[in-house]
């Protein structure tokens, strides 16, 4: 659905985060020295600099801090899914940590199949993984239970 | 210290509109001519040049056109919207250093025409350059007013503003520009109504939240406080200026950093303030960066109007309009005059201390003017 031109670049920075993805789970980076995760991806540890960042996997959970529903004029591809839902999610490891995302209901469903309405700021979520083609798959997030 | 050593001696503009005739070019000459004739100054005495690394016309280009003489000072800034008052700032600098004497800036834009790309209208090389946009792009917040939305309806749910609170804001400029003949929306009435009943852009935020569609530009004239004591128009001192972004600031993209709702107009208040006789509870007007409503709210906490989270709420019982606590965007601002990055507000500011506003408030003395929140910014404490 993704119009080419918008998929992430892949570089040697941000290749572990987007392989992290193929394979499964959300991965990032980490300052070796204050474990203070990183994100986006840089080729310096702001933390640290002269300190490699390391690569870490989150557990991937976290709940949703904002959301908005884009209603056209926007790119074709996203025209024709207009209005979708757009999220922001904080990390359960680190609420400073954001990702931007979209709620589904299940991995593969299009991103306007949960409205605008039925989406609450403070909804637990949990990662999902929709592959793209062969070199992307984008992350999606999904509603989990309050509590597990 | 920069403290009212320098002023604006001269302002000027062009047509606000869509689909002008003017090429950009044009369009610059034309609003620093008039700039330079209000100040009562001859092009062949303007030695610096400043604008925004958006600026489509080169400083050689302008020089070219415009006949000018040696130019010794030229200098850009960054970041779109949070240009405007760094632009007069470094001219300000620049003149009272000594690198140069007659300083102009100015901004053209054809953004209403189609003439200028934007950046999330097609796909391009440039729009990967930035390296957050990986991050947003892929999952639909592709355009400016995705990136505002997603802060504002945090900031709606975390501090209980409302879509009434932005139409607050939309309505007072409107009102403003309904008095003001050069606005783009001077004869179109807007309700109360008409806001809620609009279209969604990016909900939470509709079309009167967004900012105009202009072709048009502006200029200002930028010398000593000696030197625009003796031009054509009272000086308006550039009492203090500042620059600002914090730590892991993210332009557009500010989610990606610890506190999105404390943005880089904080880092700029501190600075402005700091070198300034003039503090938030001193100043009469304010030109408060519009490029979208929740702009607003959350510059009048990041430059001390009220405390976090009570932006909204200064937006009530008429703040914002004249008789207000803060007449704010007197001209109607980048909602309902024109939006040309900003440098409307700039002018506006200018007439403020001169008294020659179409929506002057009375007997004031003090303005703030902005640049935009949400990227690196900037702003100026002008003064009679």
């Amino acid at each position: 659905m993704t119009d080419n031109a918008l998929l992430p670049l892949i570089d040697d920075t941000n290749e572990p985060f987007w392989r992290g993805c193929r394979e499964g789970v959300l991965r990032l980076q980490q300052c070796p020295v204050s474990k203070r995760l990183i994100f986006p991806p840089r080729p310096i540890n702001p933390w640290s600099p002269r300190d490699k960042a390391v690569w870490t996997t989150v557990s991937g959970r976290g709940s949703i801090w904002s959301v908005i529903a884009p209603h056209a004029p926007l790119l074709l591809d996203f025209t024709l899914l207009a209005p979708y839902n757009a999220i922001v999610v904080v990390l359960e490891e680190d609420p400073t940590i954001r990702l931007i995302g979209n709620l589904v209901p299940e991995v593969g469903a299009p991103i306007n199949a949960i409205s605008y309405d039925d989406i609450a700021i403070g909804t637990p979520v949990q990662i999902v993984f929709e592959r793209i083609n062969e070199y992307i798959t984008l992350p999606r997030w999904i509603a989990r239970p309050q509590q597990e | 210290m920069i403290k009212d050593r320098t002023a604006i001696a001269g302002i000027g503009q062009t047509a606000f509109g869509k689909q002008l005739p003017e090429s950009e070019l044009e369009l610059a000459c034309s609003a620093i001519l008039n700039a330079l004739d209000d100040a009562g100054i001859d092009r062949c005495e303007v030695d610096g040049l400043a604008s925004y690394t958006q600026e489509s016309n080169s400083e050689v280009e302008l020089a070219r056109n415009l006949g000018l003489g040696d130019i010794t000072y030229f200098g850009q800034v960054g970041y779109g919207g949070g240009a405007g008052p760094g632009v007069i700032g470094h001219l300000a600098m620049a003149v009272a250093t000594g690198q140069c004497r007659v300083g102009v800036a100015w901004r053209s834009r054809k953004r209403a025409s189609g003439a200028v790309r934007r950046p999330w209208s097609k796909t391009s090389s440039s729009l990967q350059e930035e390296l957050a946009v990986n991050y947003t792009r892929p999952f639909g917040v592709l355009r400016p007013v995705d990136e505002i939305a997603l802060l504002a309806h945090r900031y709606m749910h975390e501090f209980g503003a409302t879509r009434d609170h932005f139409a607050n804001i939309a309505l007072a400029q409107r009102k403003y520009a309904n008095n003001n003949p050069d606005a783009q929306m001077f004869d179109k009435i807007m309700s109360r109504e008409d806001y809620m009943t609009s279209r969604w852009i990016s909900r939470p935020l509709c079309l009167f939240d967004n900012c105009l569609e202009t072709d048009g530009a502006l200029a200002a004239v930028i010398v000593s406080a000696e030197h625009a004591r003796d031009c054509k128009q009272p000086p308006v001192f550039i009492h203090a200026w500042a620059q600002g972004f914090h730590g892991q600031h993210q332009t557009m993209q500010n989610f990606f950093c610890d506190d999105p709702l404390r943005g880089p107009s904080w880092a700029t208040a501190r600075q402005l303030y700091r070198q300034s006789d003039i503090q938030a509870p001193d100043i009469d007007v304010a030109q408060i960066y519009d490029a979208f409503t929740p702009l607003v709210p959350l510059s009048l906490e990041g430059y001390g109007f009220c405390a976090r989270g009570e932006g909204a709420a200064f937006t009530e019982n008429g703040n914002l309009e004249l008789g207000g606590k803060l007449p704010v965007n007197t001209a109607g601002g980048g909602l309902s005059e024109a939006y040309v990055h900003g440098f409307n507000l700039i002018t506006e500011g200018v007439r403020q201390m001169r008294g020659t506003a179409r929506n002057q408030v009375r007997d004031a003395t003090t303005c703030l003017v902005t640049a935009g929140e949400g990227v690196p910014t900037g702003a100026m404490i002008l003064r009679r």
